[in-house]
């Protein structure tokens, strides 16, 4: 079982530390200085969590590996995040549609985790819970600002929603490994919150006068490893230092 | 389009600890009040130095003019028995 969680936990680590990278790019590239640091403290929130989750993994490896050899030390395939957190950052729109799905999806999902049976997992989880309240804040607001603003941010965010909708559906697969955890009672049956985030969405959509895509299709694989290209070259940037300089502290 | 056509300037208050009075931080630039109030803690609030934050657009705050000093201030220069140390205190009053 010692096994299971610390696979788990790692995907979870996987999850938080693609994105927050991903949200990284926008420092010093956003819409506006406010902007700026407010997406940064979104960044640094995911990071943070991502050390969380490495840190106990090592602690279950028990192999002297550290939680920088799970976020450095890692090829493409052994990434087993879901793929919506490694898509490209995109224009602002795409970003904070895509922060819209993945709030609401953490802000159901991280209460569950909270009440795992392992007591690490449910910390971690505690503690996210506050920064993801306030994540969806802000993306909620922005979806409105851009559903309700000019022809242009309503297009883009329309673009977006089109373009980010067929990634959705992965977050609530559940693999053999993920059934086992849910059933005992350590992980979180993701499938069981589809349709609360298909109602939330929606709502704000709508309000948004923003319209959920027509066409069906889904791309899937993140959790066996099987990535976009992407997340290579995320991967290349974001271990480059470390790769060159192996171990280096400073 | 350049920010200053969509964005309103604020002045941030915050207030460290209870007890003590808001005090003036700085100011941001936001679309909204609600915004404003975001970007207030996410600017000024990063290192936990808040437990309260007001906003408020700049346009909003009536302020003294620099032309106004010599009306506004010095007539109290010379007026030094506002002060309660000008009284000499009779020596059977210890404290006031």
């Amino acid at each position: 079982m010692k096994d299971k969680i610390l696979e788990y936990t790692t995907r979870l680590g996987d999850d938080s530390l693609v994105l927050g990278h991903r949200l990284s790019e926008w420092c010093r590239n956003a819409p506006f200085l406010e902007e700026d640091l407010a997406l940064i403290n979104v960044s640094l929130d995911y990071i943070g969590r991502a050390r969380m989750f490495y840190g106990y993994a090592a602690e279950l490896a028990g192999d002297g590996r550290s939680e920088d050899d799970f976020a450095f030390m890692r090829d493409q395939r052994e990434f087993s995040n879901l793929l919506i957190h490694e898509l490209p950052k995109g224009d602002f729109a795409y970003t904070m549609l895509r922060q819209l799905f993945v709030d609401v999806f953490y802000s159901l999902f991280l209460p569950r985790l909270a009440e795992s049976s392992d007591e690490t997992l449910a910390a971690i989880a505690a503690k996210a819970i506050k920064e993801t309240r306030y994540h969806l804040r802000r993306s909620h607001e922005w979806t409105l600002r851009f559903g309700l603003g000019t022809d242009e941010s309503r297009e883009r965010a329309q673009r977006a929603i089109d373009q980010l909708w067929g990634y959705t559906h992965e977050m609530f697969d559940l693999d053999a490994l993920e059934s086992e955890l849910a059933e005992a009672g350590i992980g979180v049956d993701n499938g069981a919150l589809k349709a609360e985030w298909e109602r939330q969405v929606i709502a704000i959509l709508t309000e948004a006068e923003l319209k959920l895509p027509q066409e069906e299709w889904a791309v899937r694989g993140g959790r066996e490893g099987y990535h976009t290209e992407n997340l290579g070259q995320l991967l290349n940037e974001m271990q480059s230092v470390h790769r060159a300089y192996p171990g280096l502290e400073w | 389009m350049s920010r200053s056509d969509t964005l309103e300037l604020y002045e941030v208050f915050l207030r460290s600890r209870r007890g003590l009075d808001h005090k003036h931080v700085g100011s941001l630039h936001a679309e909204d009040p609600e915004q404003a109030l975001e970007y207030g803690r996410d600017v000024y609030t990063r290192r936990g130095e808040g437990v309260s934050i007001w906003v408020v657009r700049s346009n909003d705050i009536c302020a003294s003019q620099e032309d106004d000093s010599e009306s506004f201030f010095d007539p109290s220069n010379d007026k030094p028995y506002r002060l309660a140390t000008y009284y000499q205190l009779p020596d059977e009053v210890d404290n006031m």
